[in-house]
């Protein structure tokens, strides 16, 4: 930083009231401007791209195309209007079935996906972390995972999960990975986890690189071991960032797509996802019953997302976290006092 | 106490972690074993991704550790003048380039307000905000394709560039704001008693110490538009502005039936292997930048 | 309590989103109809005007269809012809051709469609009928015509063809004493138990064909069906699998499951593994497209079986000859497109026999005049095609049914589960003549 500024500022600042120090819920209106001015532009860019496909998506989900031919073999024109009966179809018969199991599918995907992504996402950033020679390079490979294409890792997943291919060959099984059943979603989740592992370990690491090494040594002194600092500090303190990390890739792993339909293929039901349905059903022209299953797909994973906010208190907006941090900040000028 | 308390602790000095080795070596040797298999586990399938990407055509099959023989050939045909496959990379650039630094402007200024501005309606937004992020992608593909010919984006950059935000805002967004709220306000507030201007504050206190959240954001959606596949796809038909995931879609084996998997896996390691370089010196740049600020 | 109103006020954000995108509806949605009633029709007036045009199609990787559209851009100044590209994925390629064909763009001006498109493709109009004698249809291999037509109207210029051939071993058919390839399955299973009994076959298993849940396996469901004497579906356009040739058919491929001919591994062949199988020596015979014998007879040391395998026409099943599916592609002219005129005259030129004649040096795609896969200069080159053309003068199209996304779906599905012992061939196609009824019904 150049001289032009000032002497790095103490964190605490001795004595007297601070200018800024209002009860939340004070609003100024200068703020609100300033912050109208701030957001529309995001606002502005998400209502074009998402708006528009959502308005459209849900007006044709009112609509069915007509399939009939008429008498030269022509597809008939136009639409009707159908109300609900996309969605209310559903959950009927042969489609429901398929639609139900692609709702499990889509569920158990997610439930197992994102809960070893995190365990391991918090182990690699763990293990980032630390201080050790070549951490850089193990920071940077951690991200190839991440980085390769989703359809050429799916390729390259593929390839290795073939009859005669090296898994196979590895682990000395003659397992038809490829095929129905349990082992293709069982393949389907190895390659995601190995994937989106480094998602939420980056996060999570860069969470972990804003915390004072002050609070850690105060710990310290208090003669906490490495469990105990990873249990009330390092872990309460990356817990939004954490939280962050885990809703976005629940809401990625919910719509799950590529994977499963490079890896496996498409019509396979072991691992046909919601979005691998919509897919279908658009590509079969039944542009009607795709945007309701598009829709369905949003509310379920605007639904997960309600309540896992809800449940673990994602509390992006709230201020709970900052005052645990100053409290640690707290805590460690005691000490050092 | 000099410093700010910005950095990691494994940027400090080196001797607390070497007194550490000397006290508890076995754990630290169960650490890196742990590193080790951490290592072994992200990069294996990336071994195999390059050694089927040395294979000939002829043995693309093998599960050989080794290639045997070693041959070029996937890079050179990935490089033939048809594919385009250079131009592919740099539009793949220039797309997730914009994307990615689009996507943190926008975001820092929204996370800004949301984490040090008082107004209402602020979880609605974050709530719009996520909320486009649950809209199942494919299924943007046709009204956005409508919504492009109308208006003449087909075959622009800003046609790849728009729908990549969607995802990136929300990340960057959500992201940053976490970020900022575990930043201390005392820290802006003593700067601004020492006479900077909110923004002087944001700018040399707030957005410095947010740095690790920020260079992370811009990985993330960087690479994420990097990848993006479908929109790239069905908006751009002129091979000049294609992106690399689609050049490489386009490679084609000797006939339908025969994937070029060699190409294609030797395409993913062209496009996977720079982006890995770029932040490893970025990730020293900024490492670096960082250190140098918080002890002057 | 302020969890909650935080989370309650996310819920009202998405609602929010919701309600507006609800009120908004009348400036979403599509006014799809219209343009494309009035597009239709009249075949011979539609096509009109002239100018630079855009073929769209996968990339030939061989670089004859390259050179067919240099030479034509060369003579044609005003009426250039620039080649689009498509991802080498079928599904991708088509959904591509379809997206722009909803939207109506006129972009895509001569579209390159697998054979088994056509009748969807004419069925919605997203091309156009071509006229009466534009094309020396008398001088192709009728199938390929047939697969180019929909209820008796040519919509599609055929491109080139594929057919089904049989792979055998002939050193190893030699030392077990058979001098014929099998014209049956029971022959051909006779050939396996000596071959198979021979010291240096004991690892090897009898057949392979392509049986993942496929296209692939449409194919050869709809082959094993028709060398049963049956049909997917009649003339008329009904679905036929609950027949008992049907049932003898797909039998034959469930029991060959059961009787380990077919190793258990190909339930996830696709025509590669199959290729490679046979390859490195552990078929004796393998179902595949002419594709295989470049990499068969390659002597770079990668093939086992260079000048040990024969070429035959597949396996009938009972009394019945063996029949081949029909692949393929065909060019078809866009009704969006500004330059019709150009466009036909484009895919006339394209298709013609001198210019398929021309691409043969560099393609091994197969063309679809039989004077060709008759030509000594070509069989020399290609020894197998006039077995190939044999086994198209007896092809079956697959099934030729507007919704063909959805059928074939349903032929995998069904077909699948017998091969996979989750149903019983009887229930299978029993299920399955009820999808295909329903679908048909539609």
């Amino acid at each position: 930083m150049s001289t032009s500024t000032p002497a790095p500022p103490r964190p605490h600042a001795p004595g007297g009231p601070l200018p800024r120090k209002r009860k939340p819920g004070t609003r100024s209106p200068g703020e609100g401007r300033m912050a109208a001015l701030l957001l529309s532009p995001t606002l502005l860019v998400l209502a074009l791209v998402i708006a528009y496909p959502l308005i459209s998506a849900l007006y044709q989900s009112l609509f069915r195309e007509e399939s009939g031919l008429d008498e030269n073999g022509f597809v008939a024109e136009g639409e009707s209007f159908v109300g609900l009966a996309n969605y209310t179809d559903m959950f009927v018969g042969e489609s429901g079935a398929r639609f139900l199991n692609a709702l499990a599918n889509t569920t158990f995907f997610t439930i197992t996906t994102v809960t070893l992504e995190t365990v391991l996402g918090l182990c690699l950033a763990l293990a980032m972390n630390r201080a050790f020679k070549g951490r850089g390079l193990l920071r940077a490979s951690i991200l190839i995972p991440w980085a390769i294409p989703t359809a050429v890792s799916g390729l390259l997943w593929r390839w290795i999960f073939q009859s005669d291919g090296i898994a196979n060959h590895l682990i000395g099984s003659e397992i038809l990975w490829t095929a129905e059943g349990f082992q293709a979603k069982a393949a389907v989740i190895i390659a995601e986890v190995w994937k989106t592992a480094p998602f939420i370990g980056l996060l999570v690491l860069a969470g972990m690189q804003v915390i004072p090494e002050e609070v850690y040594e105060a710990a310290r002194i208090d003669g906490a071991g490495w469990w105990r600092q990873l249990g009330s500090i390092t872990l309460p303190l990356v817990k939004p960032t954490l939280l962050v990390a885990v809703l976005f890739r629940l809401l990625d792993a919910l719509r799950m797509f590529d994977l499963p339909f490079v890896l496996i293929g498409p019509g396979k039901q072991s691992v046909e996802t919601l979005s691998m349905l919509a897919w279908d059903e658009s590509n079969q022209l039944r542009y009607g019953s795709a945007s309701a299953f598009a829709i369905i797909l949003f509310l379920y994973v605007a639904l997960i997302a309600i309540v896992f906010v809800k449940l673990l208190g994602a509390d992006v907006a709230g201020t709970k976290e900052v005052r645990t941090l100053r409290k640690g900040g707290r805590t460690r000028k005691a000490k050092a006092l | 106490m000099t410093q700010i308390p910005v950095l990691t602790p494994t940027e400090t000095p080196d001797d607390a972690p070497q007194r550490k080795l000397k006290r508890r070596g076995w754990k630290t040797y169960l650490t890196y074993v742990g590193l080790a298999a951490i290592f072994v586990y992200c990069l294996a399938p990336f071994y195999w991704m390059l050694v089927s990407s040395f294979r000939r055509t002829a043995d693309i099959f093998e599960n050989s550790p080794i290639p045997q023989p070693f041959s070029a050939e996937n890079y050179i045909k990935v490089f033939d003048g048809a594919t385009l496959f250079g131009r592919a990379l740099v539009n793949s650039l220039i797309v997730a380039g914009i994307t990615t630094t689009a996507a943190l402007v926008l975001g820092i200024f929204a996370a800004y307000a949301i984490s040090r501005l008082n107004f209402r309606f602020k979880s609605v937004i974050l709530g719009v905000i996520i909320a486009t992020s649950m809209f199942p992608g494919i299924s943007v593909v046709v009204p956005l394709l409508r919504l492009f010919t109308d208006i003449g984006w087909i075959n622009t950059y800003q046609a790849m560039i728009v729908p990549n935000l969607s995802f990136a805002i929300p990340l960057a967004v959500w992201n940053l704001t976490t970020f900022m709220k575990a930043l201390p306000f005392d820290l802006e507030e003593a700067a601004m008693i020492d006479g900077c201007t909110k923004w002087q504050a944001f700018r040399k206190v707030l957005l410095p110490l947010a740095a690790p959240g920020v260079f992370t954001t811009a990985i993330l959606t960087f690479i994420h538009s990097w990848n993006e596949f479908i929109i790239a796809l069905s908006m751009i038909n002129d091979p000049n502005l294609q992106t690399a995931t689609v050049a490489i879609s386009k490679f084609t084996g000797a006939t339908e039936f025969q994937a070029p998997f060699g190409e294609q896996m030797a395409a993913g390691v062209i496009v996977t292997v720079p982006l890995v370089i770029m932040v490893l010196i970025f990730q020293r740049r900024i490492v670096e930048g960082l250190t140098s600020g918080a002890t002057k | 309590m302020r969890q909650r109103r935080h989370s309650r006020q996310i819920l009202l954000g998405t609602a929010a989103l919701t309600i507006s995108a609800l009120a908004l509806t009348g400036c979403g949605g599509s006014n799809e109809s219209g343009g494309e009633a009035e597009q239709q029709q009249d075949a011979a007036a539609a096509f009109e005007g002239r100018g630079p045009i855009n073929y769209v199609s996968s990339r030939d990787a061989s670089g004859a269809a390259q050179d067919s559209i240099d030479k034509w851009n060369a003579e044609h100044p005003d009426e250039q012809v620039t080649f689009i590209e498509l991802p080498d994925s079928a599904d991708q390629q088509r959904q591509q051709l379809v997206q722009n064909a909803q939207i109506e763009s006129d972009t895509f001006s001569v579209l390159n469609l697998d054979v088994v498109w056509t009748s969807e493709f004419a069925a919605n109009r997203w091309i156009l009928p071509l006229p009466e004698d534009a094309l020396p249809t008398e001088s192709m291999i009728p199938a390929t015509v047939e697969a180019a037509s929909y209820r008796d109207t040519l919509y599609g210029a055929p491109y080139y063809t594929d057919g089904a051939l049989l792979y055998y071993r002939t050193d190893l058919l030699e030392a077990a004493g058979v001098d014929a390839p099998p014209a049956n399955w029971e022959e051909m299973t006779a050939a396996c138990d000596k071959v198979l009994a021979l010291p240096e076959a004991a690892d090897m298993s009898c057949y392979a064909g392509q049986f993942d849940k496929n296209e692939a396996l449409t194919v050869n469901f709809t082959e094993a069906v028709g060398s049963a004497g049956g049909q997917v579906f009649d003339a008329e356009g009904n679905p036929t699998v609950d027949t008992p040739e049907a049932l003898a058919g797909l039998t034959q491929l469930t029991e060959a499951f059961d009787e380990g001919l077919v190793p258990s591994d190909a339930i996830t062949y696709l025509e590669e593994q199959g290729r490679r199988a046979f390859q490195e020596g552990e078929l004796v015979f393998l179902r595949n497209w002419p594709f295989v014998y470049s990499s068969l007879t390659a002597t770079d040391g990668s093939s086992d079986v260079v000048d040990k395998f024969g070429i035959s026409a597949v396996p009938g099943i009972g009394d019945n000859p063996g029949v081949s599916t029909l692949g393929g592609r065909n060019l078809a002219v866009s009704p969006f497109t500004e330059n019709k005129a150009t466009a036909l005259d484009f895919i006339k030129f394209f298709t013609s026999e001198e210019e398929s004649k021309a691409r043969l040096d560099k393609s091994s795609r197969a063309p679809v005049y039989p004077s060709l896969l008759e030509d000594p200069a070509v069989v020399e080159e290609r020894p197998f095609y006039p077995t190939l053309l044999e086994s198209l003068e007896n092809a079956q199209p697959r099934p030729k049914v507007v919704q063909y996304g959805a059928t074939t779906t349903a032929i995998q599905e069904e077909a699948y589960a017998a091969l996979t012992a989750e149903k019983t061939p009887e229930q299978a196609l029993a299920d399955m003549q009820a999808k295909l009824e329903e679908l048909s019904a539609e």
